[in-house]
């Protein structure tokens, strides 16, 4: 319950903004939330007061996992490595092969999920493959 | 003559008065008895007003409310009761256990994610991942919201340094 305390404004947070199926549980001394925000906005919002809360993220009491509710099928994503390419690959894993590559700042299609990580995309230039959610946000 | 039935007349005055008295039981004779008899109900207090016994406090089952208010009616000379127990809602179900990825699983999804991280490492041991290494702020951000969506059960950066 003292993590709860701890981060009761990033809570407060996500309840405000409207983030769905939110899951808030401590267990073995580490505050676990999950949950759908609204957009990449309110994701970014989450993520900043977790770490004003936390500095650096380096205490290690937080796991948090916020996916983005805009982040549906046929849905525009950007490209937000830090200045790189963004690799898309032939099937969901960095051993696949590269297949294609979308620039930094590049807007692309999200096709499906393979999963949370890996997501199948085609950009305006028609190449098709998986890459990495990490560096795909919602616009 | 006058003397006598005015003696009398007191007399009888007296008597009904008695009669009157014993008649009407005390409150808080009423109350100490309805006390003992709902003492087997936690929680409940009553208060009792020319033989009306109100009942209040919060009890854990509905059980227990008419336990108390049967209770209180078997007591002598209650006229009535008016049960202003309430019933505490049950406690919320123990929340479900947060689930963690298998280490296994885990080491795939670490590796895939730290190749674009070299000056980082991320060892996986009992769904803990314990990170090492020194990265910038704001990439170790992106690499911490990455480990974060594996659902580890606890991502340690005690060993990072931050630039």
């Amino acid at each position: 319950m003292a993590l709860q305390e701890k981060y009761k404004e990033l809570i407060d947070a996500a309840k405000a903004s409207g983030t769905t199926n939110l899951q808030v549980a401590e267990q073995d001394g580490v505050l676990h939330i999950n949950g759908i925000a609204p957009s990449g906005e309110v994701k970014d919002q989450l993520w900043n007061i977790y770490g004003k809360i936390d500095p650096n993220f380096l205490t290690g009491d937080v796991v948090m996992d916020i996916q983005v509710a805009t982040a549906v099928e046929g849905a525009k994503l950007k490209v937000v490595t830090e200045s790189s390419n963004l690799n898309i690959r032939k099937g969901p894993g960095t051993d696949q092969p590269i297949v294609g590559k979308a620039a930094h700042g590049e807007i692309v299609t999200l096709i499906s999920k393979m999963n949370e990580q890996w997501w199948l995309i085609r950009t305006d230039g028609g190449a098709e493959g998986y890459s990495y959610a990490q560096y795909l946000k919602p616009v | 003559m006058k003397l006598k039935h005015l003696t009398t007349s007191i007399l009888a005055i007296g008597l009904l008065f008695m009669i009157s008295c014993k008649s009407k039981p005390k409150d808080s004779d009423i109350q100490a008895s309805v006390t003992t008899a709902i003492s087997s109900v936690p929680g409940v207090t009553a208060d009792v007003k020319d033989g009306v016994v109100t009942l209040s406090g919060t009890v854990n089952s509905e059980e227990e409310k008419t336990a108390a208010e049967n209770a209180a009616k078997t007591v002598k000379d209650v006229k009535s009761v008016s049960n202003n127990i309430s019933v505490a809602p049950p406690p919320p179900p123990p929340a479900a256990p947060v689930a963690i990825t298998a280490d296994d699983s885990l080491k795939t999804a670490v590796n895939d994610v730290i190749k674009d991280f070299p000056g980082v490492k991320v060892d996986v041991k009992d769904g803990v991942l314990t990170v090492t290494g020194e990265e910038k702020a704001a990439r170790w951000k992106t690499l911490k919201m990455a480990l974060d969506a594996l659902h580890p059960k606890k991502v340690d950066a005690s060993g990072l340094k931050v630039k």
